[in-house]
C-alpha cells in the first residue's frame, strides 16, 4: 500500500493504496467522486477525461499513486460558485449531449482544448476531440457546443 | 359559437419548440444514476470467467483454488447453478420448426463463442475478484470452429449444435416473381455482405442486485426493465412480484441493451445464494466479446426491371448468422427487414427468403435499425446499378419508380400499408440544400480532368416501419411481445403534473419531450411537469424503447392519458360551477363556460387541490386527478427521407473523406426539433460507421481481434463531416399527433449513401461494389482489380 495525497475538486485527501489501483477507480470507489465514468480500459473513449494540475488526462491510464501531489479538477468541479461553466451551459444550449456517459470527458477535454486554443476553428475541434468518441450525438452539436462557449468565454454574446 | 382569443390568450404550442432538455442540467455537472456509481454496505463484485476457446468441450472445472484467495467471498461453475440458472429467453419463434437450443447462462458441457461465461468469483472488490478468476483449473477439449455462413450449412460442416447448423428457414412471395424475372429486359443481381457490427454504447453493462429477504432489487444498465422483470422471473423462477427491476440512467443503447445477458441472471443467482448484493460491471473488451452483436448477414439479391428502369419485381435470399444462441429476438431481427426490400418503390412481384445459421459466433441480435438498414442498403445500392445500366441519373430512375404522394396510403408488394409519404417533396429538398447539380457538374470536371481525388455522389431514398407496435401485427410474426405502451399522468395536489411513462428512455430526451406534450395537452407549463420511469415499482407497466417506438406508441399514451384526465376534471369542473359538463370548455388549463373570460374559471391546479381533499365531489368520482391510458396503433408509422452524401475518393490511397452529407427527413410532426436533428446526426454517423470503419473481425480459430476501441473503429469527431438537416412534414395516420419514429431513421438512411457515393466516384474506372467497410486498402484494391 501506499500513501497519496490529492486534492479533488478543492477538497485535499490523503488515503493508503494499492499501487496498481487505477486512479479513475480511486475516484469512483474511494471518494464517491462517481461524476467520473468509465468508457474503455484502453484510453480510447475518453469518457474519463479529468484535469490533472491543469492538463487533461484520460484517467482510466493513469494510477493513483501517480496522482500524489496533484491537484484534480473533474467535471464535478468544473463549476464553479454554483455557476455552471460556459462549456457546461453550452452542451446544454446546443444538445451536445444524449445520454450524457461521454460528456464529464468531453468537458474535459474540451476545457483543455480551449486553454490552449481560445478560438478554435471546426476542424481544430474535431481535432481535438478525437481522443473522446460519443456514440450518440455524431459530434455535430458538440462542435457547435464548444463554439458557443469559446464565444462566450472570450466575453461575447454566445 | 367561436369565439376568437385575445393575442394574450393564445398560449404558444409547446409542442413543435426546440425546448433544450430537462435532462442535461445533471448530465453536465456530474449528478448521475450510472449503475456502476451505486455502492451499498456489503457490496459484492462478480467477475467472470470466459471461454478462450470459440468450440469446446469442457472436461473439467475446478474453482476450489479461487475460493481461497483473499477477499473471495464464493466461487461458481456452471455445474453449481445447476438447473437453476435456466436457459436464457429468445421470444421469436419465427417458424414452427425453428431450432431454439438450451441457452445456459454458464456454459457446464460446451463453450460455443469465445467469451461465453465458465466460471465466476465473487469478491470483497473488483481487483480481488479478477485476481481470483486466476486461479480458477478448467479444461478443454478443442472443437472445431464454425465461422463461415456459407460453409456451415454444408453437409460435412462440424455442428455447433446437434440439430444442425441451420436454425429457420423463413419465406415471403408475393406476385410471379418468376414472370417478372422471365425476359425482364434488365436484371441485376448482386451480392452484398453485412458484416458484422459491435453497437459499442458509451456505458459498459453493468448490474447490481441487492437482496432484501425473498425480494430481489435489479439495476441493471438496460433498455427494458419491464421485459426483463418477467424474462428474469421465467428463467430463475424467481417470482415475478418479488422482483423490482429499475434502469437507471443507461447510457445509450442501440438496440444492445434489448436483451436477458446471462450476467442479468448469474448476478442475481449469485445475490439470492449469498444474500449480500452483488455487483458487475464489465470492461470494453467484455462488451465487445458478449454484448450481442449486429447485422452480419450474406445478401444475394436481384431485382428486374424495364428497360426504361421501371422494377418488375425482386428476390432476395439471405444467411444471417444467427452466432452460437437465439438470444431474445435473434431469429427476427433479418425479417424485420423482410418487409423494407422494396423500400420506397413501387414493384409486382417479390420473393424474400431467409435462412438463419449458427455459428461459434457472439449471438447477434438487434442494433439499431435491425434489419432494416441490410434491406435498404440492398434495395438503395441496387437502384444506384440499375441507373448506371440503363445510364439514367440515380435520382431519376427512383422517381419513375417511388410511390407518388397522391397514391397514398399504398399497399407494397411486401405486405405493408405505407400510411402517408411525400418523396418528391423530400426528394427535392435534399437536392437543393446539397447543390445537386454543382456537385455534378464538379465531378464531371474531375473525371475529365483525370484527378487523383474523385468525387462521387451517394443517394439514398429511404423508409423504414418503425414504432414497433401493432401488437396484432407481432402476433402474427410470431413474436411473443405485444406492441402497446402505457402512461399514467397524475395532477399532483398542487398542481403539478407527474407522468409515469412504461418508455424507458437510455439517452433520447422522452422527459422533456414527453413534458412538452403533457404541457399541450393540459395547458399547463412545461416547467410543471415531471415525468418518471425506469423503475418496475414505480411504473409497473410498459413495453419500453426499441425499434424507435417511444414517442409513436409511448408519446401518444402520454397524449391520451391527459385527455382522460381532462374529462375526470370536467366533471368535477362542472358539479362545483352548477353547469352541465357540455357547456365547459378548456383552454389555457381552466375550464370555463363557454365565452367565458378565462379567470371565472376554474383551474387544472383549482380542480386537482379541490380532488385531493374531496370536500365536494361529484357522485363516482374518486378523490385524485390522474388517469392511465394505453396505445396500440393499428399500423407501424413510415418515417422517410432523402440522404445525399459527396464523398472524395483518393485513387491513389483509397482513402474517403466525406464531403458533405445532407439529411432531409420526414418524421411527421416534430414534437421537439432539436431532439429529432440529435437522432439524426447520431443516426448517420453510426451508419458511416458500419459505411466505413467498423467491423467485429474474427481470426481463423474464431477469436475475435477487434475487443477494444483502438481495433474497432467508432467513428471520432475527426472522422465526420457537419451534416446539414432539413424536414418535410407528413404527418402521419396511425395516431392522433401525427408523430413517426426518429430514432433508427438516420442509421438505416446513411450507409448505402455512403457506398453509392464512394461507388459513383470510382465507376468511371470499371468500379461496381465496394464490400463494407469501405476501407482505404479494400477501396485500393477496388480501383487495382477493376482496371
Amino acid at each position: 500500500m501506499a500513501k497519496i495525497n490529492v486534492n479533488v475538486d478543492g477538497v485535499g485527501h490523503e488515503e493508503e493504496v494499492e499501487p496498481r489501483l487505477l486512479l479513475v477507480h480511486f475516484l469512483r470507489d474511494r471518494l464517491g467522486k462517481v461524476g467520473t465514468p468509465v468508457g474503455c480500459d484502453t484510453g480510447n473513449c475518453g469518457a474519463c477525461t479529468i484535469s490533472m494540475n491543469g492538463k487533461s488526462v484520460k484517467s482510466c491510464s493513469v494510477l493513483a499513486v501517480q496522482a500524489d501531489g496533484a491537484h484534480l479538477v473533474t467535471v464535478e468541479g468544473l463549476a464553479s460558485n454554483g455557476d455552471r461553466h460556459p462549456l457546461q451551459k453550452a452542451f446544454h444550449e446546443e444538445h451536445g449531449l444524449q445520454c450524457g456517459y461521454c460528456t464529464p470527458g468531453m468537458l474535459m477535454a474540451a476545457l483543455d482544448l480551449l486553454k490552449e486554443n481560445p478560438d478554435p476553428a471546426e476542424e481544430d475541434i474535431r481535432a481535438g476531440l478525437e481522443g473522446n468518441l460519443c456514440r450518440c450525438t455524431g459530434y455535430v452539436n458538440i462542435v457547435r457546443a464548444v463554439q458557443r462557449a469559446a464565444r462566450e468565454m472570450a466575453g461575447e454574446r454566445p | 359559437m367561436t369565439v376568437t382569443p385575445t393575442p394574450a390568450e393564445v398560449r404558444q404550442s409547446e409542442v413543435g419548440r426546440a425546448r433544450r432538455r430537462k435532462e442535461d442540467a445533471r448530465l453536465v455537472t456530474g449528478q448521475t444514476r450510472w449503475t456502476d456509481n451505486i455502492q451499498a454496505p456489503g457490496l459484492l463484485h462478480i467477475a467472470f470467467l470466459r471461454s478462450p476457446m470459440a468450440h469446446a468441450r469442457i472436461t473439467r472445472v475446478d474453482v476450489s483454488a479461487a475460493r481461497e484467495m483473499p477477499g473471495v467471498v464464493a466461487a461458481f461453475s456452471g455445474a453449481d447453478f445447476g438447473a437453476e440458472q435456466g436457459s436464457l429467453p429468445c421470444a421469436w419463434p419465427v417458424t414452427e420448426d425453428i431450432v431454439i437450443p438450451d441457452h445456459p447462462p454458464m456454459a457446464t458441457e460446451t463453450v460455443r463463442y469465445v467469451g461465453e461465461a465458465v466460471a465466476c468469483v465473487v469478491a470483497t472488490d473488483r481487483y480481488r475478484a479478477a485476481d481470483a478468476l486466476e486461479a480458477i483449473e478448467i479444461d478443454y477439449e478443442p472443437l472445431p470452429p464454425v465461422l463461415d455462413l456459407e460453409k456451415a450449412l454444408d453437409a460435412d460442416s462440424p455442428l455447433v449444435h446437434d440439430a444442425g447448423n441451420r436454425a429457420y428457414t423463413w419465406t415471403l412471395s408475393n406476385g410471379d416473381v418468376e414472370a417478372a424475372f422471365r425476359d425482364a429486359p434488365v436484371v441485376i443481381s448482386r451480392t452484398f455482405r453485412q458484416q458484422r457490427l459491435i453497437p459499442a454504447a458509451m456505458e459498459p453493462r453493468a448490474v447490481v442486485v441487492t437482496p432484501l429477504g425473498d425480494e430481489y432489487t435489479v439495476h441493471t444498465s438496460t433498455q427494458i426493465p419491464h421485459i426483463l422483470r418477467f424474462l428474469l422471473a421465467s428463467v430463475t423462477g424467481v417470482p415475478e412480484h418479488r422482483l423490482r427491476v429499475i434502469a437507471p440512467d443507461v447510457g445509450g443503447g442501440f438496440g444492445s441493451k434489448l436483451q436477458c445477458t446471462a450476467e442479468e441472471v448469474l448476478c442475481l443467482l449469485a445475490a439470492k445464494r449469498l444474500g449480500r448484493p452483488v455487483k458487475w460491471t464489465e470492461s470494453r473488451s467484455e462488451g465487445n466479446l458478449t454484448v450481442h452483436h449486429g447485422r452480419d448477414q450474406l445478401q444475394r439479391v436481384q431485382i428486374a426491371a424495364e428497360a426504361d428502369g421501371r422494377l418488375r419485381g425482386m428476390k432476395i435470399d439471405l444467411l444471417a448468422d444467427m452466432g452460437a444462441y437465439l438470444m431474445l429476438v435473434t431469429p427476427g431481427i433479418p425479417l424485420l427487414g423482410a418487409f423494407m426490400y422494396n423500400g420506397v418503390y413501387k414493384m409486382a412481384a417479390y420473393d424474400f427468403r431467409c435462412t438463419g445459421v449458427f455459428t461459434t459466433k457472439m449471438p447477434t441480435d438487434a442494433y439499431r435499425g435491425a434489419g432494416r438498414p441490410e434491406a435498404t442498403f440492398a434495395i438503395e445500392r441496387l437502384m444506384d446499378e440499375l441507373a448506371a445500366e440503363i445510364g439514367v441519373d440515380p435520382v431519376e430512375v427512383r422517381r419513375r419508380n417511388w410511390i407518388t404522394h397522391g397514391e397514398f396510403p399504398y399497399d407494397t408488394v411486401a405486405g405493408l400499408t405505407y400510411d402517408s409519404g411525400d418523396y418528391e417533396a423530400a426528394t427535392e429538398k435534399a437536392l437543393q440544400l446539397f447543390g445537386y447539380d454543382k456537385l455534378r457538374a464538379e465531378q464531371k470536371d474531375r473525371r475529365d480532368r483525370g484527378d487523383t481525388v474523385q468525387l462521387g455522389i451517394g443517394i439514398s431514398t429511404y423508409t423504414e416501419m418503425c414504432g414497433l407496435a401493432p401488437s396484432r401485427v407481432l402476433g402474427q410474426l410470431g413474436n411473443a411481445s405485444g406492441g402497446w405502451e402505457q402512461a399514467d399522468v397524475r395532477v399532483l395536489p398542487t398542481g403539478k403534473v407527474e407522468v409515469a411513462t412504461g418508455a424507458t428512455p437510455h439517452g433520447q430526451g422522452h422527459v422533456t419531450a414527453w413534458s412538452q406534450i403533457a404541457a399541450d395537452a393540459l395547458g399547463v407549463p412545461f416547467e410543471d411537469v415531471s415525468v418518471v420511469y425506469g423503475d418496475t415499482a414505480v411504473v409497473p407497466r410498459g413495453w419500453d424503447t426499441y425499434g424507435s417506438r417511444s414517442l409513436a406508441i409511448g408519446g401518444v399514451a402520454v397524449h391520451l392519458a391527459c385527455e382522460k384526465v381532462k374529462e375526470k376534471a370536467r366533471r368535477v369542473a362542472a358539479h362545483l360551477m352548477e353547469i352541465d359538463p357540455g357547456d365547459l370548455e378548456y383552454a389555457e388549463g381552466a375550464f370555463r363556460v363557454r365565452g367565458a373570460p378565462a379567470e371565472q374559471g376554474r383551474s387544472i391546479q383549482e380542480l386537482a387541490a379541490a380532488v385531493f381533499n374531496a370536500h365536494d365531489m361529484p357522485e363516482g368520482i374518486e378523490p385524485r386527478l390522474d388517469s392511465s391510458a394505453t396505445f396500440d396503433p393499428a399500423n407501424f408509422s413510415f418515417p422517410h427521407g432523402t440522404h445525399l452524401c459527396a464523398v472524395e475518393v483518393d485513387t491513389e490511397t483509397g482513402f474517403t473523406k466525406i464531403r458533405s452529407y445532407v439529411a432531409v427527413d420526414d418524421v411527421g410532426t416534430v414534437v421537439n426539433p432539436l431532439i429529432v436533428d440529435g437522432q439524426v446526426h447520431g443516426g448517420i454517423a453510426q451508419g458511416i460507421g458500419q459505411a466505413l470503419y467498423e467491423e467485429a473481425v474474427h481470426d481463423a480459430e474464431g477469436n475475435l481481434l477487434t475487443t477494444t476501441l483502438a481495433d474497432y473503429l467508432v467513428p471520432s469527431a475527426a472522422d465526420l463531416p457537419a451534416f446539414v438537416t432539413g424536414r418535410t412534414e407528413t404527418p402521419a395516420t396511425s395516431n392522433p399527433l401525427g408523430v413517426k419514429g426518429v430514432g433508427e431513421a438516420g442509421t438505416i438512411a446513411s450507409t448505402p449513401a455512403v457506398v453509392n457515393g464512394i461507388v459513383d466516384a470510382l465507376r468511371h474506372l470499371g468500379v461496381r461494389d465496394v464490400q463494407m467497410p469501405c476501407t482505404p486498402e479494400r477501396v485500393w484494391r477496388a480501383i487495382g482489380g477493376a482496371s
